[in-house]
């Protein structure tokens, strides 16, 4: 067999990096994270790391995290000035949570003073407080697939955002969540792990934002649940703009009871690999998901959206619109998939993935799935992959824009569909003038 | 849900008036049952093949005992016993008839029952046929005509020992004999098929058409038509199957390859009714077929339209290789699932030439407890410049228990290329149907009506003669060719 | 030809129509007025046999037969024809595919001998002339890209083509202009005899200038609160429905 044809690469170093530090992770002395622990570095060392030969990861190929000598993340990196904290907010009162290489700062964030129904919290503290919840939050109860990733994160996993809203609370000030990577020399491993519970008819707005911090290499690997009980209303929108070296690998996993409502929204700028992998179970009727995404890619970067949506029950819906433009030698990928499961009526469906390519390097793979299993479904989805329209190159240049700033301006306008559609409308400003910085950080028409 | 559950017989009826069922009985000669080398040598040795292709069968079926199942496609069945089979059966005669006068009489009158008369005097004018009949070719009618203009048309047989070195030259340069599991079988213990060579600039005169039967029980069917079409040429090519009725599954395990020259078009059309087995799952043919077609040269064109309406399992990607600059690749088709069956089928388009340009239309329609996956790939290729791509999936669901699945995989590394892919999934409309209902329409009609029009971009592709029995597969009267 | 008796239907366990009675002899023309959503549609559906209408009390006796009883396709073919107020779509089926589709099942039903290919086009054309409508429309797949006045002339054409008996028009009006209103009467006068009865569902009087009634009806809150002779449309016109809207 040749080396491409192998199923998975190893996770030795993983399981030594568990070895060497079990008794020191958090909450060491619990039997059940303990074993909640043991099971993941099984499940791990069980599949192994995904290769392309994994149909869900044909197009993304992770053998270069192999290369790393990668070390655990430790809480005593020196802190960084306060104003080099990034955000997409100009407010300065709303509540705030920064970690470095995935430990929580209190010195940078904001916790007092929270709005009325909001807990935020560290996930060590409160590993450390032991709330009566926080086992079945964080137990696998099996609704999920477990992939590699996640197994690993569940090994090795240390501080991490833990976010409750009340029933009935609606949070109008948004909730952010910073994650800086600051790496030295060695490159370094993160596994951050993420809780967002929203109860009964509650309302929450909530912004992450990844960024590097220098050009040292990180290997972020993040889990984020999310839960919203009947009713609620989550607007989840994250920029990831990590150092060029580093790797972004984020599952989020989503469960809708009913009539509640996920909106999602991506701005992938950073990272050499990004990938970014949601799950959505949409469990109760009248449960509605969103997902938008956008990419900008250059260099050799690649990025990577996978998302899979279950209709589980009846009346129910999602919507999907990722868009991005890709440079140079970079890679996207979109792989989408809408389930509609037995019994499930009544869906509606649909799905969009749009790339312009702008150099003949660039590359999109695209594999948007529909797999029914009901008949009183109406889902579609829709893919294209091509340059920037000539014509309306031509026009904006017949009218004395010179080439750089038309087709700027055709790349800006094409990515402020998703924007548009899928960000909410107190970010997308926010949103558009990091794709404008993005693109005027090298003049287009190069090519 | 009256309507649905109307709706649900009409389709179901169309499976249980499976009209080819019948079994001819005829003595056959078969080789011993399994599979092992012997085999290959045997059946090699009663193809009288030369040595070249002895030693290519024997390297397929090496690299074939290697080979693991695919395991990708949507599908489930029980592992195939691959020794549980016989891998070749021949209705008995003395030598192959030199004429339809030294046919078998019982043999005429199979493909007689079957729609496809043999004399030529009776058949449909402007259609030649080769009746294929479990492992060997029985007839090819109309052969002198063509020759007249230098079209050679005839079994795969006869081919290997009349024209060695055109059969040398293309065999296998399509779909290589290590290609994938299937087609690697297909290459070790293939018996017959059609072999067709257009000359150059000649536009052959009449559909020529390849009608398979697979009579005898417990064997697989493992033919293989090679086509070319030489600069500047053209060629409409149908080929249709049927199989009786049996309790076990059989294997089909078929490959097509063509290949169409600079300027050159060819047009492929397939009505496949293989037995589906009955409404529990019980019987029927697995269908696993590589079909390829390649664009060798500039501005050639290649056409696949299938019907696909019959096996327990189609698992069937006809594709299309546009190395040719300008070329044109197409596929459409039209796949309906019933009861049990399962069907996985697309098509690949592999964009490498310039300005190469293809179109995807696929229509599903999947009923009863039946599992249908349309699966393809369009790939760009840097060299691609100018390449497009159309692809349109729609699924049209009858009932609640059957599953319609798309799975296109989409791959651009060429900013010039545009790839665009559409594709749907809906139930058959309760409005259209009372509207035809309160016309007077009963709700058979109104579904086959409603059926038809969904399919009809599809339809159309297909030649006149195919076009009908396609239509009545699909439940359709025929009174709609008016207008 | 057509007696409703005390109809009462339901729409979602909603009840909609509660107690309608209504004669119609052959070769008279009903006009039906009546508020947005006081059951004009319902009544519409309920006579042609639509799932999801429910009749819970009451009886329709059309030619002396029980018509409630009988299948869609069995009331089209003993001649009830309803003209859609939204004609369906039907992609990739030609319309004239469509009606001789529909022609020959009316015409077996009936006993009669279906019609070739060649007898069909000629009726076709025929009935195209008479009403002036375009040739291409027939090729074209039923009401697919339509105006909303071809829609509406192509329900008339199928009127024509398949003869009826007795002929529901729901809000035929709806969403034409002026030209389109008279063209689209005018074909529906033309197949006006003493045979065929019609029954016109409108909010308008505007349509009643050019299918001129015998009996006029006010449907509100599920009932026939008044008849009158023609004169009453007129009345309407002015008064507006405000006197059948108010609470009883």
């Amino acid at each position: 067999m040749s080396e491409t044809s192998q199923q998975s690469l190893g996770t030795e170093a993983f399981a030594a990096q568990f070895q060497a530090r079990r008794e020191t992770l958090p909450g060491s002395g619990l039997g059940w994270l303990g074993a909640l622990r043991e099971a993941g570095i099984a499940a791990l060392a069980e599949r192994g790391l995904p290769t392309p030969r994994v149909e869900d990861w044909k197009y993304t190929n992770l053998r270069p995290l192999e290369t790393l000598a990668l070390t655990a993340a430790r809480p005593d990196a020196p802190a960084p000035s306060l104003d080099l904290v990034p955000s997409l907010l100009a407010t300065t009162d709303h509540p705030r949570l920064v970690f470095l290489n995935g430990f929580l700062r209190p010195d940078l964030s904001r916790l007092a003073d929270l709005p009325e129904g909001v807990e935020l919290a560290g996930l060590a503290d409160l590993i450390a407080k032991q709330p009566d919840w926080l086992q079945s939050e964080l137990s696998d109860d099996g609704k999920f697939e477990t992939t590699a990733l996640t197994a690993l994160n569940t090994a090795l996993m240390e501080d991490g955002a833990v976010l409750r809203i009340a029933r009935g609370a609606v949070v109008e000030r948004p909730i952010e969540l910073v994650f800086l990577g600051a790496a030295e020399a060695q490159p370094l491993s993160i596994q951050p792990r993420n809780l967002i519970a929203l109860g009964e008819a509650s309302q929450a707005t909530v912004i992450e934002v990844h960024a590097g911090l220098g050009e040292g290499v990180t290997v972020s690997n993040s889990v984020s649940d999310v839960h919203l009980a009947p009713g609620a209303r989550l607007t989840h929108v994250k920029l990831q703009d990590e150092s060029h070296r580093s790797y972004h690998l984020a599952s989020l996993r989503a469960r809708l009871e009913r009539d509640s409502t996920y909106e999602g929204f991506g701005l992938s700028l950073g990272a050499a690999l990004s990938r970014n992998e949601a799950r959505v179970r949409l469990e109760g009727s009248g449960g509605h998901c969103l997902l938008g995404g956008g990419y900008l890619m250059r260099d050799k970067q690649h990025c990577d959206n996978t998302t899979v949506i279950e209709h589980l029950a009846p009346h129910t819906s999602c919507r999907e619109v990722f868009k991005g433009a890709l440079d140079d030698k970079a890679r996207g990928v979109f792989q989408g998939k809408i389930v509609v499961h037995r019994d499930a009526q009544h869906i509606d469906g649909h799905q969009l993935s749009k790339a312009l390519l702008l150099s003949d390097d660039a590359e999109m793979d695209a594999k948007p799935e529909l797999e029914i299993y009901a008949d009183d479904v109406k889902c579609s989805h829709g893919a294209t992959a091509g340059e920037i329209d000539h014509d309306a190159l031509f026009y904006l240049r017949c009218r004395g824009i010179p080439e750089a700033k038309a087709r700027s301006l055709l790349i800006q306008a094409f990515l402020a569909e998703a924007v548009e559609e899928a960000a909410p409308e107190a970010l997308r400003e926010a949103l558009n003038a990091r794709i404008i910085a993005w693109l005027a950080a090298k003049p287009q028409g190069a090519n | 849900m009256a309507a649905t559950s109307e709706t649900i017989r009409q389709v179901q009826d169309i499976g249980e008036r499976y009209k080819f069922g019948f079994v001819t009985d005829i003595e056959s000669e078969m080789a011993p049952k399994g599979l092992n080398e012997d085999i290959v040598r045997f059946i090699s040795a009663k193809k009288g093949d030369p040595d070249w292709l002895l030693e290519w069968r024997l390297k397929a079926f090496r690299l074939w005992q290697t080979m693991p199942e695919p395991e990708w496609a949507k599908v489930e069945f029980p592992e195939i016993d691959y020794q549980d089979a016989y891998y070749y059966s021949a209705p008995k005669m003395k030598d192959r008839p030199k004429s339809l006068d030294e046919v078998d009489p019982e043999l005429l009158r199979t493909y007689e029952k079957l729609g496809i008369p043999l004399k030529e005097q009776e058949m449909l004018a402007g259609v030649a046929v080769d009746a294929v009949f479990d492992s060997v070719s029985v007839a090819t009618t109309f052969k002198k005509k063509l020759e007249e203009v230098g079209v050679i048309f005839c079994s795969i047989t006869e081919a290997i020992a009349e024209h060695p070195e055109l059969v040398r030259k293309y065999l296998g340069s399509v779909v290589p004999y290590s290609d994938n599991k299937h087609a690697t079988l297909n290459s070790a213990v293939f018996t017959d098929g059609s072999f067709v060579y257009v000359p150059k600039g000649v536009r052959c005169p009449m559909e020529l058409s390849t009608y398979f039967r697979i009579n005898a029980e417990n064997t697989g069917q493992f033919e293989r038509t090679l086509i070319i079409a030489d600069e500047g040429s053209y060629v409409s090519y149908l080929e249709g199957c049927t199989a009786p009725m049996r309790d076990e599954n059989q294997l089909h395990a078929a490959v097509v390859e063509l290949v169409a020259l600079d300027d050159a078009e060819i047009k492929y059309s397939t009505v496949q009714n293989w037995y589906p087995g009955d409404e529990n799952g019980v019987g029927g043919i697995y269908n696993f077929v590589t079909k390829r077609g390649a664009c060798r040269g500039r501005n050639s064109k290649i056409s696949w339209t299938q019907v696909e309406t019959g096996s327990a399992i189609t698992w069937k990607y006809p594709s299309c290789v546009l190395q040719g600059d300008n070329s044109v690749g197409e596929f459409y088709s039209i796949a309906i699932t019933n009861n049990r069956q399962q069907a996985d089928t697309g098509t690949k388009m592999i964009h490498i030439g310039k300005n190469t340009r293809s179109r995807i239309i696929s229509k599903g329609i999947s009923a009863g407890k039946a599992d249908q996956t349309y699966r393809g790939l369009v790939r760009m290729s840097n060299r691609a410049s100018g390449a497009r791509n159309y692809t349109q999936c729609d699924s049209l669901l009858i009932g609640d228990e059957c599953g319609a699945h798309t799975v296109p995989y989409i791959e651009s590394k060429n900013a010039a290329a545009q790839v665009e892919h559409e594709a749907t999934t809906s139930r058959i409309s309760e409005d259209q149907l009372f509207y035809c209902r309160q016309r007077g329409i009963d709700p058979e009609a109104a579904v086959a009506l409603v059926v038809n029009g969904f399919c009809r971009e599809v339809l159309q592709q297909l030649p006149m003669e195919f076009a009908v029995e396609a239509q009545k597969l699909v439940g359709i009267s025929l009174e709609g060719s008016v207008g | 030809m057509l007696e409703i008796k005390n109809l009462h239907a339901t729409v979602d366990g909603k009840p909609i129509l509660q107690g309608i009675d209504l004669e119609i002899a052959a070769g008279e023309v009903h006009a039906i007025m009546g508020p947005n959503g006081s059951g004009k549609s319902t009544l519409a559906y309920v006579l042609t046999g639509r799932e999801g209408y429910e009749v819970t009390e009451g009886q329709v006796l059309y030619k002396g037969q029980d018509l409630l009883e009988m299948e869609p396709e069995a009331r089209a073919a003993e001649g009830v024809f309803l003209a859609f107020q939204y004609p369906i779509e039907i992609p990739g089926v030609a319309n004239t595919t469509f009606l001789k589709e529909a022609l020959n099942a009316v015409r077996r039903h009936r006993g009669e001998s279906e019609l070739d290919a060649m007898e069909f086009m000629k009726l076709l054309r025929e009935k195209t002339k008479e009403l002036g409508i375009a040739g291409d429309m027939l090729k074209r797949p039923v009401n697919v890209g339509f105006s909303g006045g071809e829609k509406k002339r192509n329900e008339v054409l199928q009127m024509a083509v398949l003869n009826p008996t007795l002929a529901v028009l729901d809000e035929t009006d709806s969403g034409l202009d002026i030209d389109a209103l008279k063209t689209v009467a005018d074909g529906v006068n033309a197949l006006r005899n003493a045979e065929r009865s019609m029954l016109v569902i409108t909010h308008y009087q505007r349509l009643l200038d050019y299918i001129v009634p015998d009996r006029v009806h006010v449907l509100a809150r599920g009932k026939i609160l008044r008849s009158g002779g023609k004169e009453l449309a007129l009345e309407l016109e002015q008064k507006g429905y405000a006197d059948f809207t108010q609470a009883a």
